[in-house]
């Protein structure tokens, strides 16, 4: 992607990577940020744009994207996952290897990299899997993926069981620096499950998936970690007792990094209630007690990262009786304005936290360049307009899917611009 | 505009005098009492039934066997008028119908279409000798061809009005009221 | 064109749960002058006369769609059955599709099994046909739940107060569901028996009593429904052993005639003697098992008849992909 120059004037600049919350102009030049000031003005030939009333924060990052390519590009590609991402305010997002083929190579590695930077929307940075082919067996080529870009190492959806294969990947990762990402569930506890275990998966006479088959994992994967020293990623915490657990284990040193989805912050099992396949996600949707606790474990920062897993699906799969449907919805173009609306919006974060969450730590938890707005950072800016209100209209998302439970949502808040190395790849 | 919605045709003692009649008719038809069954149809013409009955038992000294039918499942309107959610038992005397003269009794012959239904429905019962149609009132609007054998009293409906049947057991008075549309029985 | 009129079922019958206590006695009141028909020389009437019915089940059923068809066809139905095999359902067409193609043939009803949870209303949601459902996945059995809730009711008068008790797999159980829903709709007191690993989480949140031992369940209940135990259950780990599951959760005569009190015991069928109930139960004075058979058919015609009204309007909204 050529490197771009430009100069936002007049927004209110909020950046937690320096503890900045204050009307400034922000300057780039060839694609990496020059300047933050008042009265900047634009080199020759740079664009000009007049963004006061607005807020400019350092791009966003979703760290849990599932973009489908190779092999599933009927629900997703590459390019239009950037796409949908930039749409979203995010300017990089992570993407997961379990695709037909897996990313267990470094010449897949590559090929994603390649496809995404093809794009020219949202940055996509590849993952590699931790096991060959996810078969939970044997590690596949960690050093040479991460060479060829791989920003982290995960078996997503595919939780490891083999907790000696655990023990191996985070070892053998910290010689690299990157984090072990894991879907934290024992497939024992959860077999057959379609949905959270509870009242209301008796009263549907669906199998349930219980919190104990999430919270045993966590639980195993903080305990390998600590004794190995690894960094663990532990995706999509839904619970409250593996809240809790990641808590005392931070508590304790275990270096451990978090992600709160959208979903899980804001929506419990009662929305499959009527076999509603666009709120079947996995994991799955849980009780009030346990959406409360992942909310307050985001409050507090034990949730360091709010990461979407955005999970396209064509809408023959999810129009199936709800057992047949697949797991998982999108999330790039609806994180930002559900966050803004119902975590900000209801005083849960201010603005700066939520932007540590949604920009600052997901780059310290993957190591990723951004995250800030410090001179000599990529050129990676959200503009945020707050008051914008909105109706999430899935019929219009850039994504190639529409799986969503949040259809015809009023939302207040939204990215009006995404700026990704000083050139503008979004603008509504 | 008429001084009332509902207008009496015939009272207590003139349904009476009526179904006296009938009765008489109904013995004079078959030759006697043998092998006749009065059938009535569920609501009222049942009811009419067994005062034909006890008028037939005081002439003729025992009365013939009555039964009752409940043409529910046999209308032809369900898809306009829905699904009524109760239906009524047919009940046929112990020897049945077969070879019988089998009177069917109802209240008004408006349309045809309930004694079609009725004699589709005895039809899938037993095979009658033969079938007499007797109602109390009679007015026209027929729909099918088909006509009552015994008479209580033809009526002239001038308007939209309709023909009511009023009994005891279902309405706490006999009689026959000629009814404006609208007013609810 | 006919008039809109509506059923006092709505469009479908995909479950006890969500009816009222006055919705499930019209049911059970119409059941009953059908119950007479089957006793006819001609058991036959025309209410539904050039009404096409299909009866599409996913899975294997016998004794369900033959009930179903003997009510169809008393009721003077068309009826076509498409069973799993040697149906497109096992060369891959989606249920979606399947529900399409019925809604181009212009069938008046469907009556459907399926193995997932809430495919019964899946499909009512996406055509203008009545929808009844013959048993969704581990959802609800809705006529199963009202033939049993007749057979309670022809013994032992008014379901307002009685206490059953549903013995046995109530984990995988469709029958379970429906009869929970409908015996709270109309005023029991419901309690489950069996091993814990054959029982829903929760399930005390719905409203329902639990006991660990089936001889407490006896001294309580006037009503004892014992639910099939399938054999994959011991393969799936859920119970040890068909024998250690006889001898502790067993319905046997002893264990009846411990209790002193004459209880009514029904079972949805097919059984399996010697497991969950044994023969000297199943064949005795207590059982009503047969007299469930009978009201089967009737309830099937009771419900055939009501919904068979038509509902032009909610089909249509059903048509639209809106709620119906």
């Amino acid at each position: 992607m050529s490197a771009g120059s430009m100069l936002l004037k007049g927004g209110r600049v909020v950046d937690p990577s320096q503890s900045l919350d204050a009307v400034r102009d922000v300057l780039i030049v060839d694609g990496v940020v020059a300047a933050l000031g008042t009265d900047l003005s634009a080199p020759e030939g740079a664009r000009v744009v007049d963004v006061s009333g607005k807020v400019v924060t350092p791009g966003l990052i979703d760290v849990h994207v599932h973009l489908r390519e190779p092999g599933q590009e009927h629900k997703e590609t590459i390019a239009t996952g950037a796409r949908a991402a930039a749409a979203g305010g995010f300017t990089a997002v992570v993407a997961m290897p379990n695709t037909d083929p897996v990313i267990d190579s470094p010449a897949l590695v590559a090929y994603v990299a390649a496809e995404g930077a093809k794009a020219g929307a949202a940055r996509v940075y590849p993952t590699g899997a931790i096991s060959l082919g996810l078969a939970g067996e044997r590690l596949a080529p960690m050093g040479e993926m991460i060479e060829a870009g791989a920003v982290a190492i995960t078996d997503d959806g595919h939780p490891v069981m083999d907790s000696g294969l655990m023990r191996l990947a985070l070892e053998y990762a910290r010689g690299f620096g990157v984090p072990i990402a894991d879907h934290p569930e024992d497939l024992g506890l959860s077999a057959g499950g379609q949905m959270n275990e509870g009242v209301m998966s008796s009263r549907m006479g669906v199998r349930g998936k219980p919190n104990a088959s999430e919270d045993v994992h966590i639980v195993r994967d903080l305990l390998v970690a600590e004794f190995t020293r690894g960094h663990i990623h532990l995706q999509h915490v839904s619970t409250r007792f593996g809240v809790e657990a990641i808590r005392q284990a931070k508590a304790r040193g275990v270096h451990v990094t978090a992600e709160a989805s959208p979903h899980h912050l804001l929506l419990t099992d009662e929305a499959v209630e009527g076999y509603r396949t666009e709120a079947k996600m996995n994991p799955p949707l849980r009780t009030e007690a346990d959406r409360a606790a992942v909310m307050e474990g985001l409050r507090d920062g034990t949730l360091d990262v709010i990461a979407t897993d955005h999970a396209p699906h064509h809408y023959d799969e999810k129009e199936q009786a709800f057992d047949d449907a697949p797991n998982g919805i999108v999330g790039l173009e609806t994180a930002v304005g559900l966050i803004l609306t119902h975590v900000v919006g209801k005083g849960v974060l201010d603005l700066p936290t939520m932007v540590e969450r949604m920009s600052t730590q997901p780059a310290r938890a993957f190591g990723l360049p951004g995250g800030t707005l410090a001179d000599g950072a990529p050129g990676d800016v959200t503009v945020l307009d707050l008051d914008a209100s909105w109706t999430v209209d899935p019929d219009a998302f850039e994504s190639r899917s529409r799986n969503t439970p949040f259809g015809g949502w009023e939302l207040t808040g939204r990215a009006v611009m995404t700026v990704v190395g000083g050139r503008v790849v979004y603008e509504g | 505009m008429r001084a009332s919605p509902r207008m009496p045709l015939m009272d207590d003692a003139a349904v009476r005098r009526a179904l006296a009649r009938m009765a008489r008719e109904i013995v004079e038809r078959n030759g006697g009492i043998d092998g006749l069954v009065l059938m009535g149809i569920r609501r009222r013409g049942d009811v009419l039934a067994a005062l034909l009955r006890d008028e037939i038992q005081r002439a003729e000294g025992r009365p013939p066997p009555t039964g009752a039918l409940d043409i529910t499942l046999y209308r032809d309107d369900l898809a306009e008028v829905g699904p009524r959610p109760v239906i009524g038992e047919t009940q046929l005397p112990p020897d049945g119908i077969d070879g019988h003269t089998v009177v069917i009794v109802d209240d008004v012959l408006y349309t045809g279409r309930t004694v079609r239904a009725a004699l589709n429905e005895l039809m899938d019962w037993g095979r009658p000798a033969r079938v007499l149609l007797c109602v109390l009132a009679e007015r026209d609007g027929r729909e099918l061809p088909i006509q009552a054998d015994i008479v209580g009293r033809r009526v002239d409906v001038p308007g939209d009005e309709r023909v009511e049947v009023l009994v005891p057991a279902e309405d706490d008075r006999l009689g026959v009221d000629l009814v404006d549309p609208g007013e609810a029985r | 064109m006919s008039r809109a009129v509506s059923s006092p079922l709505g469009k479908d019958l995909v479950g006890l749960e969500g009816l009222s206590a006055d919705q499930i006695r019209t049911i059970l009141d119409t059941a009953e002058p059908f119950k007479e028909i089957s006793q006819r020389r001609v058991k036959k009437v025309p209410v539904l006369r050039g009404k096409t019915i299909v009866n599409l089940f996913f899975e294997p059923s016998t004794r369900t769609r033959v009930s179903f068809e003997f009510a169809e066809k008393r009721l003077s139905a068309d009826t076509v059955n498409i069973s799993s095999s040697g149906s497109s359902v096992v060369k891959g067409e989606t249920l979606v599709d399947t529900a399409r193609n019925l809604e181009a043939m212009q069938i008046d009803m469907v009556v459907m099994r399926h193995g997932s949870s809430g495919a019964a209303r899946f499909l009512a949601e996406r055509i203008p046909s009545n929808v009844i459902n013959a048993g969704d996945g581990r959802h609800e059995h809705p006529t199963q739940g009202l033939l049993d809730l007749l057979t309670i009711r022809d013994h032992r008068g008014p379901i307002e107060g009685l206490k059953v008790c549903i013995v046995g797999d109530v984990l995988h159980s469709r029958v379970a569901r429906s009869n929970i829903f409908g015996l709270l709709a109309l005023g029991a007191e419901v309690a489950v028996c069996g091993p814990r690993t054959l029982l829903p989480v929760g399930i005390e949140e719905m409203g329902v009593g639990v006991f660990a031992r089936v001889e407490e369940a006896m001294e309580w209940a006037d009503v004892l429904n014992v639910l099939r135990l399938q054999l994959e259950r011991m393969q799936g780990g859920f119970v040890p052993s068909l024998r250690e599951y006889n001898r502790i959760y067993g319905v046997s005569r002893a264990r009846l005639d411990a209790t002193g009190r004459d209880l009514l015991v029904l079972h949805p069928g097919p059984m399996n003697r010697g497991v969950e109930i044994d023969s000297d139960v199943a064949d005795g004075p207590h059982s009503v098992i047969l007299n469930q058979v009978t009201n089967g058919v009737a309830v099937r015609m009771a419900v055939l008849y009501l919904l068979a009204g038509g509902a032009p309007d909610k089909a249509e909204a059903a048509k639209q992909g809106g709620e119906a």
